[in-house]
This record gives structure tokens, sequence and C-alpha cells, in this order.
């Protein structure tokens, strides 16, 4: 048992992320609210930010910003700095999750028009008539 | 390797630079739409064809954007697939836009350029999907891809919002995963240049990492495809979609996303991890697209509606490639890589045959479809000769990527897949021929015998020139495709690997 506590707090970070996926993958499929669907999309995609965030950091590094011309003389440590690379992917990420959102939210809006309702269930009842 | 040159970056740029400008002029003057479609398509269209001329007579080359070597810039690969893909993405855009064009005038009339905005953005994403070789760009043209569409679909009266929401609900979650893939490759690779990545993979040891990496990928991919049973989103979002947009979704899409997942097998993961590092896994996706296929095919037959219909026909071809590639021997994948043209072709056909008969009878429930052999020959003819690419019957393009998916099946000892691909055919076969028959013979028997002077074949009504146009010359294509599959088998074998 102890084992597996070591385990979960060595990698608190994965499981968190996996912890809000699920809930996120939850929201997505078994609500039948739009809203709510829409919600858990964002959760899902922040547990994936959130995922690749905590993978570029190192234990006591600083932030990458450094003196060019100090690492052009020197070098530098590449322990002494997180890795940026992943920050930056979510930079797009972010981006490609705040468009799908709006969409979403534009689509959401012609739904309510249409129907006057965001409840899956009374959609498809209004369909059936 | 020749010397890289710019013009696959101005067959790229050229939709995605005129989308921008035609939403700005489209809004001064309507009359600017169909110049400013029609043109960087057909700049597209001939550039794409000169590229791989090009690459053909002097082999592939890698472009590095803003000249930053790779690993660590945007790398964009040209080679003799890709270029192919390019004609392909081109060629079928082209043909499409011209039909859509009246279409979107009659479904959307006043907001033609926001519609062709997207539409221009949506097919510079498609072909950025089939240049680029690094992982993370993929993921981000697959995003842009998917929102233009979602946009496009949610364009579509009624239901379509509906569609459109869970296609959006759906799409991101297979995005997610591929996305989640890539992270782990990352973490394993340290990097996200494709090639770099498959130099790396082949020294790594087996790891659950690794698999997790690879099922992510893979299982995004397949939610983007609609590969069975991961298609629920598709038949509503593709047949609710305004016609226009229908016509460039049906033959790109689903096709272009299998061009990637054959990417990530060829170029990132490499086929030694994929295929004989675990022969359960790749059998059991071979039985899972054979299952796929004979569902989707028994869910056509439930269908009334024609387009509906295509759009499950369309899911049944999905488990064709993706089972044909899973074979692993040349001649599934080489099967499965043909049929991937071959399938746009036959489906833009098809496709556009219904488009041009949904503008005379309005609607596509088989009902409407009764005696339109003599209202309208062309556009029947036309369809006729899809739908026996569809079925398989020689010379259509059809039959022969068939007939590699078959051997590669025999050769593989997939009985399962060879019993589905046969027994999809035939269902194919049954379901065509009773629009044929609805078509041709149920032609009002009462007046017939009532004596009525209308027995007289009644007046020729063709659909439109513009819509006429292009399905004629889809379905001319169906037959040079046939007869060209030699050559164009040969520049797919220049793709797999050597030792298949």
């Amino acid at each position: 048992m102890s084992g597996l506590t070591a385990e979960i707090v060595a990698k608190y970070n994965y499981w968190l992320y996996v912890i809000l996926m699920m809930v996120g993958l939850y929201a997505m499929i078994g609500k039948r609210n739009l809203v709510k669907k829409l919600l858990g999309m964002n959760i899902f995609q922040t547990a994936i930010i959130l995922f690749y965030v905590s993978m570029g950091v190192k234990r006591d590094a600083g932030i990458p910003i450094v003196n060019k011309y100090e690492v052009l003389k020197n070098g530098i440590d590449a322990a002494t700095v997180v890795n940026p690379l992943p920050h930056v992917l979510m930079l797009t990420a972010i981006v490609v999750s705040v468009s799908v959102t709006g969409v979403a939210l534009a689509v959401m809006l012609r739904i309510y028009r249409e129907y006057g309702t965001l409840e899956e269930d009374e959609i498809l009842e209004k369909i059936g008539k | 390797m020749s010397t890289p040159t710019n013009l696959h970056l101005y067959i790229l740029a050229a939709p995605l630079v005129t989308a921008f400008v035609l939403n700005l002029l489209g809004r001064i003057s309507r009359a600017w739409v169909m110049p400013l479609t029609l043109g960087p398509l057909a700049f597209s269209t001939i550039g794409s064809i000169m590229l791989l001329g090009q690459v053909l007579s002097e082999g592939g080359f890698s472009y590095t954007v803003g000249n930053w070597k790779p690993p660590f810039g945007i790398e964009l690969l040209v080679d003799p697939l890709s270029a192919l893909m390019l004609v392909l993405i081109s060629g079928v855009a082209l043909t499409a836009t011209v039909s859509a064009l009246p279409w979107v005038e009659r479904e959307h009339p006043g907001s033609e350029h926001l519609f062709f905005t997207l539409y221009l953005i949506l097919i510079a994403g498609l072909m950025g999907l089939v240049l680029t070789a690094d992982a993370f760009n993929l993921y981000v043209l697959l995003e842009i891809t998917s929102i233009t569409s979602y946009g496009l679909i949610a364009m579509g009266k009624g239901r379509a919002p509906l569609a459109s929401f869970n296609y959006i609900i759906m799409g991101s979650i297979g995005a997610c995963f591929y996305l989640l893939g890539v992270g782990y490759l990352y973490i394993l690779t340290g990097s996200l240049n494709m090639a770099d990545i498959a130099a790396i993979v082949k020294t790594l040891p087996q790891s659950a990492a690794l698999a997790t990496a690879f099922a992510f990928a893979m299982v995004g991919l397949w939610v983007k495809m609609a590969l069975f049973p991961l298609h629920g989103w598709l038949p509503n979002a593709y047949s609710l979609a305004p016609t226009g947009a229908g016509l460039l979704f049906a033959p790109l899409m689903t096709k272009v996303t299998i061009y990637l997942m054959i990417r990530v097998i060829l170029n990132l993961f490499t086929p030694e991890y994929v295929f004989f590092s675990h022969p359960l896994v790749q059998s059991g996706v071979v039985w899972a697209a054979a299952i796929g296929i004979v569902c989707a095919s028994s869910l056509a037959l439930a269908q009334r509606d024609l387009r509906r219909m295509l759009t499950y026909i369309l899911i049944a071809e999905v488990g064709y490639m993706v089972g044909g590639f899973w074979l692993a021997n040349a001649q599934g994948m080489t099967g499965a890589i043909l049929h991937i043209f071959n399938d746009a072709v036959m489906t833009l056909c098809l496709f556009l045959a219904a488009a041009a008969i949904a503008s005379r009878t309005g609607s596509l429930s088989f009902e409407n479809l009764r005696g339109l052999y003599k209202t309208m020959p062309v556009t029947m003819a036309a369809f006729t000769l899809g739908a026996f690419s569809i079925i398989g019957v020689p010379p259509t393009c059809g039959f022969f990527s068939k007939w590699y998916l078959l051997q590669g099946a025999v050769q593989a000892e997939q009985w399962g897949f060879l019993a589905a691909l046969l027994f999809s055919s035939l269902v194919n076969a049954i379901m065509l021929f009773r629009i044929f028959e609805l078509a041709y013979f149920s032609d009002d028997h009462g007046d017939h015998h009532a004596g009525d002077h209308s027995h007289h074949a009644p007046a020729v009504q063709e659909a439109p020139l513009p819509m006429l146009a292009p399905l004629v010359l889809t379905a001319a294509a169906l037959l040079v495709i046939g007869l060209g599959t030699g050559p164009l088998v040969q520049v797919i074998r220049q793709v797999l690997p050597q030792f298949f």
C-alpha cells in the first residue's frame, strides 16, 4: 500500500491530470445539458494543458530567461532552467481551445434560437414532434 | 532529393490568403465570390500537378519553413505521396466548388462570402495536413480543418446546428487524444519532428509509455475519420450540412485523416513497431475494421434517403482503408492508399449526382427518385458509373483498389476481412440496384395502363450546367483513374518501406 502511495505522491501531477480529464470526459458524454458538455470539454482540454506544462518542469530549475551573451560565451547547464517548449506549445493549444469554445457557443446560440432550450432531451423531443 | 522550391507553399497559400481577401471584397460585391474561389483553387490544381511532375522526375524534398533547421523548426515534407494528395485535394476541391457555388447562392443568399471564407480555409488546412512533417503542427492543422467544418455544418438548416455541436464534442475528444499521444511521445523522445522521432523510436525499448502514446494518437485519428464504432457524429453532420459543404467534406475529410494515419504509422512510429511488435493488435484492428464494414453496410441498407445512405457507405469505406492498411503487407497497403484516391473520386461523383438530383426534386428520399432515368438521363448515367465503382465493377477505379485489398487479405490470411469486403460489395450492389430500379422502372405504372397521353416520356429536365459539368467530368475521371491504375500503383510503391 505504501508503494502505491509513494507512486501517487511522486507523480501527483499526472494523477491530477488523469482525474481532471476523466471529470471532463464524463461531463462531455454523461451530461444532457449542452452547456455542461461544453464545460466538460474545457475541463478536458485544461487537463491536457496541465499535463504538458507539468512535463517541462525540473526540480530546482529557474525560468528560462537567460543572458544571451553569457550563454553564448559560457554555455548553459540545461538542468538549471525548465523546458519552455511544452509551455509554448500550450499557448497554441489554448488558442485552439478558445476558438473551439467560441464556435461551440455560437452554434449553441443557433440551437437555442431554433428550439428555445439547451437540454438535449427537450431538443430531441421537439425534433421528434 | 531534388532542390526545394517554394511551389508547395504557393499552392497552400493561394486558398488561405484569398479566403481573407474574399471575406473583405465579398462584403462590397457578391460578384467577387466566384473568381476568388475558383481562381486560387485552379491555381493550386495547376501548381500541384506541376509539383507532382517535379517530384516524380527529380524526387521529393523536405522544406524548412523560415529556414529553421529540423528538428527545431517546422519541416514540410514533399514526397510522391504528399504531392499526389495535393493534386487530389486541389482537384476534388475545384470540381466540387463549381457545383457548390450555385448551391450556396441558393441556400445562403447574402452570406456566400462568409461560407467560402470558411471553405477556403478548410481546403488550405487539408493541404497543410498533407504536407506537414511535424507532429504538433499536425494537431494544429487538424483543428483548423475541424473548426472550419464545424462552422460550415452549423450553417445548414434545421437540426444541423445540433449535429455540428455533437461533432464539436467528438472532434475535440479526437484531437485531444492525438495531442495526448504527442505529449507522451515528447516525454519519450524530446522531439516533435516526425523524422527525428521515428529515428529515436527505433532505439527505444518496448515500453508501456510508447504503447500509450501510439494508442492515444491512433484512437484520436480514428474518431476524426469516423471508423466504426466511433462514427456516431458523421451521418448527421454530413447529411445535414449545407449541400455545398457536403460536397467538399464527403470526398476529402475522412480520406485526408486516413492519409494522416498512414503518415503516423510510416513516418512517426515506424511500421516495424506498429505492425510487428504487437501482432495481436495488428490483427485485432483488421478484425475491428471488418466488423465496422459489415455494421456500416448493414446500417446503410436501412436508410431511406439517398444522402444518408451515402454517408453510411462512406463509413464502410473508412473500414476498407484502415483494415487494408493494417493488413501490413504490400498488397493491402497499396490497396488502401490507392483506395484513398479512388474513394475520394467516387464519393465526389455520387455526392455531385445526389446534389444534381436534389436540385430538381428538392428531396433525396427514395420515393422522389422515381423515373429519374427519363427526366435526368445524364445525371443518372454518371450516378450509375459512380455506383458501379463503389460496388467494384471493372473497369471503374473502385474495382482495382478492391482487388488489391482482397489480394492483401488473402496473403495475410485475414478471412474475416475478406468476407467483410465481399459482404459489403454485395450489400452495395443490392442498395444501389434498388435505386436503379426505382429510378428506371417505377415510372407510374398506373398512368401507363390508363392510356394517358402523358405516357410519352416526360420532358428531360437536367440539372443546371454548373452542377452537371463537374459531375460528368468526375464520372469520366473514374474510368481514367481505373485505366491508369498501373502508373498510380508504381508511385504508391515508392512510398512504402523497402521491406514490404
